[in-house]
């Protein structure tokens, strides 16, 4: 029997990294629960995308589409996610912690009176109970929890978890009913949807990070940072005071509220490393700091330091790098 | 217009890395750190001053802003820097930190916005304690009300019959109207000097981040109503159903090396961690 419901958000036609970290997540937990697991996915068109979320090693796949699911409102999916969750008796509801993720699924719990574990990075079966790992005080005390509620929420770290192999297309695919929209969907409206442009890999799923900080003291400058991205195929971050300073769009500060981000290689450049900036990088391979001040608390969590002028430093960097991978 | 701020104290969230585990795995202890109200909550408390302000920075309010925690009796002080910056009461519901969840702080507010009728809620996205991010949607739920998650920022009409909200999210910013009542989660953004738009205050720019308390806002703090009550006063069942049974420190990153040239940091990159 199914008993773990994998909750996909689907935009754009493309099945992320972080769906396929959660059907992972899914798997070690049907194993513990001895079943296995649903993906319900919710978006205004997966045609594109059913057959691979059917090779995730589902028992089915569920489609919940339509053109105004594409705006995700929590006042929308609540109801659809409770009418699934449900009708299909699911022990474990999860879904990895995007922002969708985040404003929805605390809203679907309270409807069905659930309790919630949020960004979890581990789970264990303690005596046949289910127990979640989840960081608190930013990052810097890990909480075992358990739920006593007939569904167990949950959301995951994707970063946390490997991604599930796909295999063939062979889950059972078939249409959610949708319910019909509730009053309440009546007081919410949908004004627009202003895209953070960015020709880059994704920051929350590339293999190398270039970040930049108060340090780089203006938005032309953040250029320096860019290069040196585009010079590693890497993704760009910033730390809080780079993106107040308005150097950058706030969608790419990582940190305790803001992108967790685990990649091979993640460069901190001009950032203190105040632990409100440590608790969204720390998990990742290897960490290089560039800093002008010795006494950074960066490097004290760098694999790597280098200390002085970063006006300097990056575009030699950036220089050399071209030189290796050119 | 009343509006209803939800805060919750912890311990400051600058020296979160201070915090101990007792032996036992049970507890976390803060001993020696600061209390504070949890930062975003104080975002919360700035934007329902600015959403109701007559002009820039006026503290002459055209409403009322109510502020509630959930926690012990010493909270009052945490309550009290929150009136010290203009908001104009207070409630306290009587609780053990352990012996909460969101479930139960969620159905606390419910009951006291049964009581209060405010046409607002606005809470800070999460606290940076428990970094759950989960009080507020809930609470819209059980009311049956709107969300505005994660808001950058808020845009009022004069006559405060709505909201509309930039979302800080995934991807960009969305940008949702609200019919009031509603429930607002404030994030990063909000304290910024365009955080919030209330069509009235118009011409200056605000301060960048949350105000501080002057000297006449401590004072007129002392007068302000602060009450108190319990949770079995509101009836709201107190199981837990979010149990934590045991804390334990994650593992710590060390310091590496210090490299002294760019081609000695490449090579590195390059042959030893094999990331180049
Ligand atoms: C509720 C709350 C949540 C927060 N969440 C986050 C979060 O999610 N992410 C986050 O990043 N922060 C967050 N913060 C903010 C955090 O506390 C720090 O203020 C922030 O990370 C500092 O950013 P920074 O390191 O860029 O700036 P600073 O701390 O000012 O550091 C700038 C660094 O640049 C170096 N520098 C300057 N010039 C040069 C040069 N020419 N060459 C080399 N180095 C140079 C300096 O030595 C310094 O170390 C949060 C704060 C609060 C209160």
């Amino acid at each position: 029997m199914s008993n773990v419901l994998v909750v996909a958000n689907i935009a754009d036609n493309e099945v992320k990294k972080a769906v396929l970290s959660t059907a992972a997540f899914a798997k070690t937990v049907s194993g513990y629960t001895g079943g296995s697991y649903d993906i319900l996915a919710i978006g205004d068109d997966l045609s594109g995308v059913k057959d691979t979320l059917a090779s995730l090693g589902a028992g089915k796949v569920m489609l919940a589409q339509g053109a105004e699911l594409g705006t995700a409102l929590a006042e929308r999916l609540s109801p659809i996610i409770a009418q699934v969750a449900t009708q299909g008796g699911y022990k474990v509801v999860v879904s990895a912690a995007t922002s969708i993720a985040k404003d929805v699924f605390p809203r679907f719990a309270a409807r069905i009176g659930a309790g919630m574990a949020s960004e979890v990075v581990a789970v264990s079966n303690e005596g046949g109970k289910l127990t979640y790992v989840r960081p608190m005080y930013a990052g810097n005390v890990n909480g075992a929890v358990q739920i006593d509620s007939a569904v167990e929420v949950v959301t995951i770290r994707p970063t946390e978890f490997d991604a599930i192999e796909p295999g063939a297309a062979a889950s059972a695919v078939e249409e959610v009913a949708l319910p019909a929209a509730e009053a309440v969907c009546g007081k919410v409206e949908f004004l627009g949807f202003e895209k953070s442009v960015s020709n880059r890999p994704d920051l929350a799923e590339a293999a190398v990070v270039v970040s930049g900080g108060r340090g780089l003291k203006s938005k032309e400058n953040f250029n320096i940072i860019e290069a040196l991205a585009d010079a590693l195929s890497a993704a760009v971050g910033a730390s809080r005071a780079a993106v107040d300073s308005g150097f950058i769009h706030n969608d790419f500060q990582v940190g305790q509220t803001g992108k967790i981000v685990a990649p091979d290689l993640y460069i901190a450049v001009g950032i203190s490393g105040a632990l409100q900036h440590v608790a969204g990088m720390k998990s990742a391979k290897t960490v290089v700091a560039i800093n002008k001040d010795e006494e950074a608390p960066i490097f004290q969590i760098a694999d790597y330091g280098m200390v002085g002028d970063l006006f300097k430093i990056i575009p030699e960097l950036t220089e050399a790098v071209k030189k290796i991978k050119g | 217009m009343k509006i209803l701020v939800p805060m919750k104290r912890v311990a400051d969230p600058d020296n979160a890395n201070k915090v101990k585990i007792s032996p036992d795995g049970t507890k976390v202890t803060s001993e020696g750190l600061e209390s504070k109200p949890n930062p975003f909550d104080e975002y919360a408390v700035e934007t329902a001053l600015r959403i109701l302000e007559d002009g820039v920075g006026s503290g002459n309010l055209r409403g009322e802003v109510v502020v509630v925690t959930v926690g012990g009796d010493d909270t009052v002080r945490q309550v009290r820097q929150c009136l010290a910056m203009g908001a104009d009461r207070g409630i306290i519901v009587q609780g053990d930190d352990d012996q909460l969840d969101s479930t139960i702080v969620a159905n606390v507010l419910a009951k006291l916005v049964e009581k209060e009728q405010p046409n607002l809620v606005i809470c800070g996205k999460q606290a940076v304690d428990g970094d759950s991010n989960q009080v507020g949607q809930a609470l819209a739920e059980i009311l049956g009300w709107p969300q505005a998650t994660f808001a950058g920022q808020v845009e009022v009409p004069a006559d405060l019959s709505s909201a509309t909200v930039t979302r800080e999210v995934d991807g960009g910013a969305a940008k949702v109207k609200v019919q009031l009542p509603a429930v607002i989660s404030v994030d990063l953004r909000i304290v910024s000097p365009v955080g919030v738009n209330n069509n009235v205050a118009a011409g200056k720019e605000y301060q960048d981040g949350p105000r501080y308390a002057s000297l006449k806002g401590i004072m007129k703090a002392k007068k302000k109503p602060v009450d108190t009550m319990t949770i079995a006063d509101l009836g709201v069942d107190q199981t837990l159903k979010v149990r934590t049974v045991n804390f334990t420190a994650p593992p710590q990153r060390s310091a590496g090396v210090i490299v002294e040239t760019v081609e000695e940091l490449v090579a590195k990159l390059r042959d030893e961690a094999k990331v180049l």
